[in-house]
């Protein structure tokens, strides 16, 4: 029946809501009940009463009264239904938002991506038709008909029983053709996903069949795949229909049956007419609310898929504990030292990094070298604490590193990745959200230093120019020299800097060089180094090999020494 | 475009399927009328029966209702067969008028659509004109249908309760989704807009988080979300009331028409101009023939959605190709000597030239080198070659002749390349390579995939050429994609290879192993390779050096080094590199 107990359990928190909800859709069962009632008096009243209008002028006010009310209710329960799915989509909103920054950048990474961002956006979205049209029909669908029954029983025990004994009819069809329909149903979804799927690939391949010759003759293939589509889903629709067709037999046959066997009971006097019409009146009531629930059945399908998607992620274990950034800062988070630290990743079968240990004294400056894949970023991830290691201890100082807050540890960290994100938000905001109750001199003094300052000022609102989709786009050059004025700005003790590889835009390389030289100056970084300069420029270089550190020490000594780093730099001059 | 134009020419998407829709709308109004009919006829049994009459004149009604009530299924599930089969033919013809639109415009016209998320949209566009015909097109019709016949049937018995009854019909029909999508629009507009914001905000979260957690932003970020979530759900919360309000009112609505049925006929009744059981059967007929109403407020929903949708895709097609075939094209020249002489070109005329007095000489055979730093016009160069643009001043000749005076299909047939970023289409290892060249055997295959160094792959795929490469082939490393890509430019059989930055995304080592395939590969073709990675360039009959969309400098390798200019300034910058690092 759709009805996921994680799900029932987010009812909870609008519980009120739910339950006015029920309430109001119960309320107008009733008023419906009491709409045929009047309507069945009325009807007796003139046609066998002989009644003219001023007999009903009664029953005529109350008609129009009952009708206000029912409609009254109808309406507050569909404003009440969307409270209880607004209350579930904003809790749930804001779980994930919460629970996404506890398991960090590493899980939200990657391919991964795209499929976060749908479950945060259209994966609630569907969660608001199950709270909002679904659950409360569940309930609608039980107690409707009930009332109805409980009412038309003492008038006429033989409709009673037809509409007692065809009701389950309808839950059991539902289910039965239900699960039919259900993989049928899957698997025109799946037709249609794989439909979209080979119209995106044409459309995104375009310029690929242009250039292979092939455009045109890919008219004829969109509609071949676009006909085959057609005829497959039919064939199902065909099947999926049928349920339909019979749930709608089950009303409608009844119906009839009733209202035959009612008139030939009134035929031989054994029901009165107002009892009759009374009952043939309520009978496609009773079926309605049952076939509504079948109509929203994909409602309830639909909230379930969604469910699994986001309880997936909820489920997750955090990696480190989210929290606010508030809190003293470590004033003195020197020496640095990480002592013999592994971490694998979740999915991996050999770790990452392997008993590691490396000191970061103060005011020196590490250069981490390696192939790709040895380790570096993990170790980088480590000191930025989206990531604890299994095993080992990091000390900043005094402190364990694992018990400083996250978000106050990275009060003394600033950190420039190698391809930073901008936000979509104005420039200045994307600096300034490195310290936000700087000024916007500081800003621009930071800017200027990175050597930001010009490009920015040459966007076609300056510092207000808004990045992103629907605003500029920056180059990813020109990212990189913002993501230098946020470090400079945010002016922490300690800097983690993925170095940008040299460019080959002599203009903007002589740029970049610039502010890296202002950022390091007399700071303490640890290093992913990518250039030869700041190799040879650094206190310390480590080498990363497969996890391992494999060589550390002064560049000179290193590069004296046989080994990966000497290799590395024969390596560099072999391709010059 | 008005919302009237692009529903007509919407329309006109419809008018060659005109029979199916009338079946549609035909078997639509059969089952309202069914359902009026059964309770119609139940009713008239009932109220016959309260007099007592033989059993006899019961007969007839008896296997109405029996009919009403079969017949209700059946024809729903007609009318719902029919117009789904409509829709699929409807979409088939849109699609295929999409695609076909579209073709003459790429890529020149679509550069906006680059992003994977645009071009997503307009398959979601497509989709939403699903709902056209099923939701927004046929229930107004049925709705008009029902309408006039219950006007009719109801007024032969007496003009006032046909009267009546259309009243009430059409405040439940028209007026009520009037009134909610006028009062719908503010709060619709705040959404569309406010849902953007969120997108963007949500997207943010996601893809920056690093930086964000980084920078102890995350906490702002969600709040921001949070907040735009909020006013979403004050905007949806006012949709919902004023759907509610919709439900509301009809129910009102159909509920007095009844009454003034049933209050209007009174009089009839009692004057014996009507019989009683006409007129208890006519009261429940009135009733149910509202339920042709209920689908509309949903039809106008769907209209303004759907109208949204088409507007966006009309307005993409209806953009001017980029390049026009010329009137009388000449014929294909028998040489490939490719020359460009002066060529000037600007993107828009309001902007500054992407290259400027650009000359240069590819004679048969010969392989040339652009080099230059990201945006020196090197790729827009390639884009002129294949005719994606139009270029105006400068000349382009193939085998002498200009390549304006040629058709661009046939132009680029001369032409194989290998892009930056090449695409895999969805499919079979096979199907893929065969796009280049339909008729090739499986030893072409064999000889290319060797030659571009794939076959130990190839030979560790469980169903070797049938194997699937899953969705745009992205479990492929971006080596084994470039050599793909280089095995369908082999398989083309072009005399010209143009290779466009084909080693940018690749990491050091695997840059140098392809680079020396290229160079293996490629040898006694004519080849124009456009990088700004200088590997592998001592091997070319000539290195022109672009920088800000024109030459600073051609020559060999050797010569350009010891020149001690541009070259040798970006040669000692990509030495600066740690190269071998990234391993």
């Amino acid at each position: 029946m759709n009805l996921d107990r994680r799900l029932l359990a987010l009812l909870r928190g609008p519980r009120g809501a739910f339950i006015v909800t029920v309430a109001l859709g119960v309320l107008g069962g009733l008023l419906i009940v009491a709409q045929a009632a009047l309507a069945a008096a009325m009807v007796d009243a003139v046609f066998l009463q002989g009644g003219d209008l001023a007999t009903i002028r009664g029953a005529a006010v109350a008609f129009v009264a009952v009708l206000l009310a029912r409609a009254l209710a109808a309406w507050g329960a569909e404003v009440s239904a969307f409270r209880v799915a607004a209350a579930v989509k904003r809790t749930l909103r804001a779980r994930l938002l919460t629970h996404l920054e506890a398991l960090g950048p590493l899980y939200t990474h990657g391919e991964r991506t795209g499929e976060l961002t749908n479950t945060l956006t259209e994966g609630l979205e569907e969660l608001e038709t199950y709270f909002r049209h679904y659950l409360p029909q569940v309930v609608l669908a039980a107690a409707v008909p009930l009332l109805v029954l409980v009412l038309v029983f003492p008038r006429d025990w033989i409709s009673g029983l037809i509409l007692l004994f065809t009701a389950p009819l309808i839950p059991l069809f539902m289910n039965l053709i239900g699960s039919i329909a259900e993989s049928l149903t899957k698997k025109q979804w799946q037709q249609l996903e794989r439909m979209s799927a080979f119209l995106l690939d044409a459309l995104q391949g375009l310029t690929a069949l242009k250039i292979l010759g092939r455009s045109r003759e890919y008219i004829r293939r969109v509609e071949e795949v676009s006909d085959r589509f057609r005829a497959t889903t039919l064939e199902v629709l065909r099947i999926a229909f049928i349920s339909a067709l019979v749930l709608e037999w089950v009303g409608t046959l009844s119906t009839a049956v009733v209202s035959v066997g009612i008139g030939l009971r009134l035929l031989y006097g054994r029901l009165a007419f107002e009892q009759a019409f009374f009952v043939l009146l309520l009978t496609p009531e009773f079926y309605f609310p049952l076939r509504q629930l079948g109509a929203r059945f994909h409602a309830g399908m639909g909230g379930v898929a969604a469910a699994e998607r986001i309880f997936a992620v909820l489920e997750q274990p955090p990696q480190v504990p989210a929290g606010t950034g508030r809190g003293r800062a470590v004033a003195h988070p020197f020496p640095l030292r990480l002592e013999r630290v592994t971490f694998t990743y979740p999915d991996a079968s050999a770790p990452a990094l392997q008993d590691v240990s490396l000191t970061l004294e103060e005011g020196t400056q590490v250069a981490l070298v390696g192939p790709s894949g040895a380790g570096k970023s993990t170790l980088a991830g480590l000191l930025l604490r989206f990531i604890v290691p299994q095993r080992g201890e990091i000390w900043a100082g005094e402190h364990r590193l694992a018990e400083i807050p996250p978000a106050v540890w990275r009060q003394s960290v600033a950190w420039v990745p190698q391809q930073p994100y901008l936000f979509n938000t104005t420039v200045e905001a994307n600096i300034r959200l490195a310290r936000p109750d700087a000024s916007r001199e500081e800003v621009v003094r930071a800017a200027k230093i990175a050597r930001a300052d010009a490009f920015i000022r040459a966007l076609p609102e300056g510092y207000e120019t808004v990045v992103g989709e629907q605003g500029a786009r920056l180059s990813g050059g020109q990212a990189q020299r913002i993501a230098l004025a946020r470090a400079l700005l945010k002016n922490a003790p300690f800097l983690i800097l993925d170095e940008p590889t040299a460019s080959l835009d002599p203009e903007h390389e002589a740029a970049i060089q610039e502010g890296l030289q202002a950022l390091l100056a007399r700071r303490t970084a640890l290093i992913i180094a990518h250039r030869l300069q700041t190799v040879t420029h650094a206190d310390k270089v480590a080498v990363l090999e497969n996890g391992r550190l494999v060589q550390v020490g002064a560049p000179d000594a290193l590069a004296a020494q046989e080994g990966l780093f000497r290799r590395l730099l024969q390596a560099r001059e072999a391709a010059a | 475009m008005t919302n009237w134009a692009v529903f007509r020419r919407l329309l006109r998407m419809v008018t060659p399927f005109w029979k199916m829709v009338l079946a549609a709308v035909l078997l639509g109004t059969a089952t309202v009328l069914s359902s009026v009919g059964l309770l119609g006829t139940g009713a008239w049994i009932i109220a016959k029966a309260a007099l007592h009459p033989p059993i006899g004149d019961l007969n007839v009604a008896i296997v109405g209702v029996r009919f009403f009530g079969i017949a209700r299924g059946a024809f729903r599930y007609g009318e719902r067969l029919v117009s789904h089969d409509t829709t699929f033919r409807v979409l088939t013809r849109l699609r295929v008028w999409f695609y076909a639109a579209l073709e003459p415009l790429a890529p020149a016209r679509l550069q906006r659509y680059r992003s994977g998320d645009l071009l997503a949209r307009i398959i979601a566009d497509i989709r939403t004109l699903e709902n056209f015909f099923v939701r927004v097109l046929a229930p107004p019709w049925v709705a008009t249908l029902t309408a006039v016949l219950l006007t009719g049937f109801l007024a032969a018995f007496a003009p006032r309760l046909g009267l009546a009854w259309l009243v009430f019909f059409l405040l439940a029909a028209v007026a009520v989704p009037v009134w909610a999508r006028l009062r719908a629009r503010r709060a619709g507009q705040a959404l569309v807009s406010r849902r953007a914001a969120l997108n963007a905000a949500l997207v943010d979260h996601v893809q920056g988080l690093a930086d964000a957690l980084a920078y102890n932003y995350a906490e702002a970020q969600r709040r921001l979300a949070l907040r735009l979530g909020e006013e979403i759900l004050t905007a949806q919360a006012q949709m919902a009331s004023l759907e509610g309000a919709e439900q509301a009112l009809q129910i009102l609505f159909s509920g007095l028409g009844m009454l003034g049925v049933l209050l209007l006929g009174v009089p009839l009744v009692r004057a014996g101009a009507l019989g009683g059981v006409t007129w208890v059967a006519l009261v429940l007929v009135a009733l149910s023939g509202y339920e042709a109403a209920f689908g509309l407020p949903t039809a106008a929903a769907f209209l303004e959605s759907n109208l949204a949708a088409a507007r966006r895709l009309f307005e993409l097609v209806d953009a001017e190709p980029a390049v026009k075939p010329p009137a009388q094209p000449a014929a294909l020249p028998a040489d490939n000597d490719l020359r460009v002489e002066a060529l000037t070109f600007r993107y828009a005329p309001d902007e500054p030239p992407a290259l400027r007095q650009v000359s240069l000489d590819l004679p048969e055979g010969k392989r040339v080198a652009v080099v230059g730093p990201s945006g020196a016009g090197k790729s827009t160069l390639i884009a002129l070659l294949l005719r994606f643009w139009e270029y105006n001043e400068g000349r382009i000749t193939l085998g002498g002749r200009d390549l304006r005076a040629l058709l661009p299909d046939e132009a680029r047939s001369r032409f194989a390349v290998v892009r930056q970023k090449p695409f895999i289409f969805s499919g079979t290892l096979r199907e893929n390579l065969l796009l280049a060249a339909p008729e090739a055997d499986e030893a072409r295959l064999d000889a290319v995939m060797e030659a571009v160094r794939l076959a130990d792959w190839l030979r560790t795929l469980p169903q070797g050429y049938d194997t699937d490469l899953g969705g745009q082939g992205l479990q492929l490393s971006g080596g084994q994609r470039q050599r793909l890509a280089l095995a369908r430019a082999l398989l083309r059989d072009a005399p010209i290879l143009l290779l466009d930055e084909p080693t940018a995304n690749l990491d050091a080592i695997t840059e140098r192993a392809l680079v020396d395939t290229l160079l293996e590969t490629t040898r006694g073709r004519s080849v124009l390779w456009v990088t700004h990675s200088l590997v592998g360039l001592e091997a070319m009959d000539e290195i022109v050096v672009l920088y800000k969309g024109e030459v600073a400098e051609r020559g060999i390798h050797a010569d350009l080094l010891a020149r001690g200019g541009l070259y040798s300034h970006l040669w000692a910058l990509q030495s600066e590199n740690l190269v071998a690092l990234n391993m």
